[in-house]
């Protein structure tokens, strides 16, 4: 299954993947109409430190350990990748005691969110790959 | 504060309906000229820093920014223009000789653009290059002078060691030091792709790229930077450097600060010294020297490789290529002034040398007229922009060309011109590591590859046009050129008619 | 390979699903004498506070769950005994149900300690089950002006508070310990907590408890009396260990299994509640009630009965839970060198041991906690990471690149 993989050799902390995360998960037609004057709450995080720099977004595991805390059954595997309905979730934050990547994040709207390979919004491809810059991010098979 | 004279050349504007402040220009400007104002809420510049590389124009997700020149004008007049005003203010302010760097940017004619391209009617057929052979495949070196036999009538391979490029096109001399290790990367992989070669430049090879030998050309300068027996042995073929277009005359210098452990390590001096390439090689003051060392490099070689000779087109240059000729060297290699640099004496770069499609017929012509043509290759550089001037080049005699400003455009360069400041937004002209790693080689070779291959593409579109399928049918053909607004002079020189001759 | 699980919890799912990881045709019978789909637990209190409904409840799996895993559902019955000898377990009503291979999935019942005049009380629940739940929301009515009395400050009792606080007219809860949420927080902690749930109207009668019950008031030992209209007991709970120990299985506070899942009785499982955990954080068996332990213990189980072979050997006591909008987060155990960071909404204690981390506690600020929890689990030598940074939060740059590349750049 294709995963989005991070190579923090490439990564050059612009944030980019963060602003094209959030824009790509708003509905908005535009980014400025999606991001201006807003706070951003990105599924994907870059971490940095003395130039070092990595983006962190959740790694689709083939044992998910959020899925299978889940309480409410919201957290499921569809086709590999590991989606949350937000419908059912309760915002208990098992899985943020769970997951070790620290992948999944709180959000405005009660429910945890995470990252779903773009698959529920309009854009279908990790829009956090195609915003990067320097191939830092990638969408593959390994 | 003293006062400055000088006013920033470039206006940074930023349409702020579309500013979503992700701050990314502020990150990726190593001129520090965005900052983030918290108590605006806004992006503000400082543009007095910027060189104008677009680095932040490119990475705006929103298409905020663009970068204008600036409309302030000093009162300028038709001898006192606004750069030699603000080149007096700033010499008057550092004492310095004025730094610069790419290639002479100075409204000089550019030949080029002054050669058109012949195509068949009637009486010749073109060729459909999608549909018939076509070849660009090309040798570079020595070719023997007849064909020799045994008493058995057999032939004797006579054949003097030859490059062999898949198209006529290689990355000139570009050393690591002057450019990053990821660009070095990048060209290195790109020739291997291609079938073609890269250029080491005078700053050794870095240990890494020893698997990329069969397709390099390892440079032997008046430095001797980086040079052992191992490093000849890992190229495909040796360049002695005697002279660069962009500073004919002069030798280099790599401050001291650029040279870090890697760099020290390749190019053998120590950490943090400056790396000076003398102008002279100081063992070579006649033809005959450079014979020697030639013949030293071949020796060193066991004769398997080409060495080749590159020099600098100045007045006298097909005397010199000449003599060059008869020092043994397989291949000359002609620098135009318009070619590129990482940092040069600003006077130097802009008024030294001459064009290369001039220096490029006189030499041709020169070594046909002598006898000699078939005895080295040439392989001109200095502002080949796209793949009419190739062909404009090789019809006026070249058996290949040099490329590295549009390979350095091709890998993201904007051709700012301010490699010599090492901070290279495009991870290009610098050796911080933090700028270094935005030139993915992945990103960067598929570019490389991409624009040759394009050429190639469109040079067979041109050649199949005239009629002609093969780089040898094509190199030296002057026939297949036309000059348009040039004086007889210039027409005689170049070897060519006028348009409509 | 016929399959047979009793319970119908998570641990039950679990092993449904670890079953067919291996096994995918092999007849799988559930029994439970619940008569609902299976339903996430904690969700009751979340049901009561209006963020979720029975019916998303009742869709912790997908409504087709049962059938497309091929199991088939005994719904609403009790087993009374397990056969070892004959592989059977028996129903009332006399049914036997063969088996191959069983898992107990029997979960634990509330606890409720005597205590006089107990009997004497109208409208009283224990906070379990779905049926606890839409009890206590029948007798709590629409006008929102019961006074609720929750005996029990532990999770249970305050997820309880959280799930009503918004429908009483008043709401006390005594426990017996000094501070709320003994067996989870320390003092510290314990107060934060308990400042924030005050804040949002809720008493608590603490380091006192009922001495006795008069219908609606009860005296309390230190000699107080309350009135109230709806009593909750929530003191803990204890496993359902029976079925288990008369097959043979030994028990002690609940089902001793080794890290395959496996009882002592060949070709019965067990995994839950039901059982007793082996707590790496605190190395010692005690009880883990939680349910991504349940679902392990019970894919573990599922998947060896199947004839795979996993072993599940990283328990530790964790627990994520929010109260009024303030949130928690807590892992293994608290007995080492302390670092701690806190002030006025924020709290974070680290624990490390020998090299190790073995728990933490954070209190508002929960972002990433996983992290922490992951070094806990994996025992993680404390001197191959960057402790400085692990401290200062949690974040992957604490690894050694190698470590990061690993983690960011393969699928686990």
């Amino acid at each position: 299954m294709k995963r989005v993989y991070v190579n923090e050799k490439w990564c050059l902390g612009c944030h980019l993947c963060e602003y094209y995360c959030a824009f790509a998960n708003s509905g908005k037609s535009s980014m400025v109409k999606a991001l201006k004057d807003h706070k951003i709450a990105p599924r994907i995080h870059i971490e940095e430190r003395n130039n070092i720099s990595f983006a962190v977004s959740c790694r689709h595991c083939i044992d998910p350990l959020c899925v299978k805390g889940c309480i409410s059954g919201a957290l499921t595997i569809v086709d590999g990748a590991v989606q949350i309905d937000s419908d059912k979730c309760v915002g208990c934050y098992t899985c943020i005691l769970s997951c070790p990547y620290g992948a999944l994040s709180t959000s405005n709207e009660g429910a945890i969110q995470k990252c779903e390979l773009c698959a529920k919004n309009e854009f279908g491809q990790p829009m956090c790959v195609q915003g990067c810059p320097n191939k830092a991010i990638v969408y593959e098979e390994r | 504060m003293a006062i400055d004279f000088l006013y920033p050349q470039y206006e940074v504007v930023r349409n702020y309906d579309r500013c979503i402040a992700c701050r990314a220009c502020e990150r990726q400007c190593a001129n520090e000229v965005h900052f983030y104002d918290p108590e605006f809420e806004k992006m503000m510049v400082d543009e007095s820093k910027c060189v104008n590389c677009h680095r932040c124009v490119s990475l705006c997700p929103t298409r905020a920014l663009k970068i204008v020149k600036t409309d302030h004008t000093f009162k300028e007049n038709a001898n006192w223009t606004g750069k030699a005003i603000s080149e007096v203010y700033r010499q008057a302010g550092s004492g310095g000789v004025l730094l610069s760097s790419m290639g002479n940017p100075e409204p000089y004619p550019i030949y080029w653009d002054k050669i058109l391209i012949n195509a068949s009617q009637v009486t010749n057929p073109s060729i459909d290059p999608l549909r018939e052979p076509m070849e660009t495949k090309t040798f570079l070196g020595k070719k023997p002078g007849k064909i020799e036999r045994d008493e058995n009538g057999r032939l004797i391979p006579n054949m003097s060691p030859q490059l062999e490029l898949n198209v006529p096109i290689m990355f000139s001399a570009m050393s690591y030091g002057s450019i990053s290790y990821n660009a070095h990367e990048s060209l290195a992989r790109a020739a291997c792709a291609l079938g073609t070669y890269y250029n080491t430049g005078e700053g050794g090879l870095h240990q890494d790229f020893y698997q990329y030998g069969p397709h390099t050309i390892v440079q032997v300068a008046s430095g001797r930077f980086g040079v052992h027996k191992d490093y000849l042995e890992a190229g495909a073929a040796i360049e002695i450097k005697m002279g660069q277009g962009a500073k004919p005359g002069i030798g280099g210098h790599l401050p001291g600060h650029k040279v870090g452990p890697d760099i020290s390590k390749t190019r053998m001096i120590p950490e943090g010294t400056d790396a000076i390439s003398p102008a002279p090689h100081h063992d070579i003051y006649s033809i005959e020297d450079l014979r020697q060392l030639v013949y030293s490099l071949k020796e060193a070689t066991e004769y398997k490789k080409p060495v080749m000779v590159k020099i600098a087109a100045v007045h006298n240059v097909a005397a010199i290529a000449s003599g060059v000729a008869r020092s043994g060297a397989d291949v000359i290699c002609i620098d135009g002034y318009r070619g590129g640099t990482g940092a040069a004496p600003t006077r130097i770069r802009d008024n030294v040398g001459i064009p290369i499609e001039l220096a490029l017929a006189a030499v041709d012509q020169r070594l046909r007229d002598e006898g000699i043509r078939d005895q080295v290759s040439v392989v001109v550089g200095g502002s080949i922009r796209n793949s009419a001037d190739l062909l404009k080049a090789i019809a006026l005699g070249a058996d290949a060309c040099y490329i590295a400003t549009a390979a350095l455009l091709a890998l993201g360069c904007h051709l700012c011109r301010s490699c010599q400041t090492g901070k290279c937004n495009w991870g290009i002209a610098t050796q911080r590591p933090e700028l270094v790693k935005r030139l993915n080689p992945d990103i960067g070779s598929q570019r490389l590859i991409n624009l040759v291959t394009a050429w190639d593409h469109e040079l067979k579109e041109m050649m199949g046009g005239m009629g002609i399928n093969s780089i040898e049918a094509l190199r030296g053909n002057r026939l297949m050129l036309r000059g348009l607004g040039l004086t007889q002079k210039e027409l005689n020189i170049l070897g060519i008619k006028h348009a409509g001759e | 390979m016929n399959y047979v699980i009793i319970g119908n919890g998570t641990a039950a799912v679990g092993t449904i699903e670890g079953i067919r990881a291996v096994d995918p045709t092999g007849p799988i019978t559930v029994i439970s004498d619940e008569i609902y789909p299976v339903y996430g637990r904690p969700l009751i209190s979340y049901l009561l506070l209006g963020k979720t409904t029975e019916d998303k409840m009742l869709h912790y799996r997908p409504a087709d769950f049962y059938e497309k895993n091929g199991v088939k559902t005994m719904l609403g019955r009790t087993v009374t005994k397990i056969d070892a000898a004959a592989k059977a377990v028996l129903l009332e009503g006399g049914e036997s149900v063969p088996y191959d291979k069983l898992c107990v999935c029997t979960g634990s019942r509330p606890f409720v300690p005597p205590m006089e005049g107990l009997d004497t009380v109208q409208n009283k629940t224990s906070f379990m089950t779905l049926d606890d739940a839409k009890r206590l929301d029948a007798m709590l009515g629409a006008q929102n002006d019961k006074r609720v009395l929750i005996i029990g400050a532990g999770l249970i009792g305050l997820k309880c508070a959280e799930g009503i606080y918004q429908r009483v007219g008043e709401l006390t809860v005594i426990d017996l310990a000094p501070r709320i949420l003994p067996n989870v927080l320390t003092e510290v902690p314990a107060a934060i907590i308990q400042k924030h749930i005050e804040s949002k109207g809720v008493k608590f009668i603490l380091g006192d408890s009922v001495a006795r019950f008069d219908g609606n008031t009860a005296t309390l030992q230190s000699g107080g009396t309350l009135d109230f209209d709806v009593l909750v007991i929530a003191v803990g709970v204890r496993p359902n260990t029976e079925l288990a120990a008369n097959a043979g299985c030994e028990v002690n506070r609940g089902i001793l299994i080794d890290n395959r899942s496996a009882t002592t009785v060949p070709d019965i499982y067990a995994a839950g509640d039901c059982t007793v955990s082996h707590d790496i954080a605190a190395d010692t068996d005690r009880i883990l009630a939680i349910l991504p332990n349940a679902y392990m213990q019970g894919e573990t189980a599922g998947r060896n009965m199947a004839g795979g072979n996993m072993t599940f050997d990283k328990s530790i006591p964790m627990n994520a839970s929010g109260f009024m909008g303030l949130h928690m987060i807590t892992a293994g155990s608290y007995d080492g060198e302390t670092y701690l960071e806190q002030d006025e909404d924020h709290y974070k204690l680290l624990v490390t041991r020998d090299n190790h981390l073995v728990g933490f506690i954070m209190i508002g600020d929960v972002d990433r906690a996983g992290i922490y929890t992951s070094l806990i689990r994996e025992r993680t030598p404390l001197d191959t990471i960057d402790f400085d940074l692990i401290r200062e939060k949690p974040q992957l740059m604490a690894f050694s690149r190698a470590e990061r590349a690993k983690k960011l750049g393969g699928a686990h």
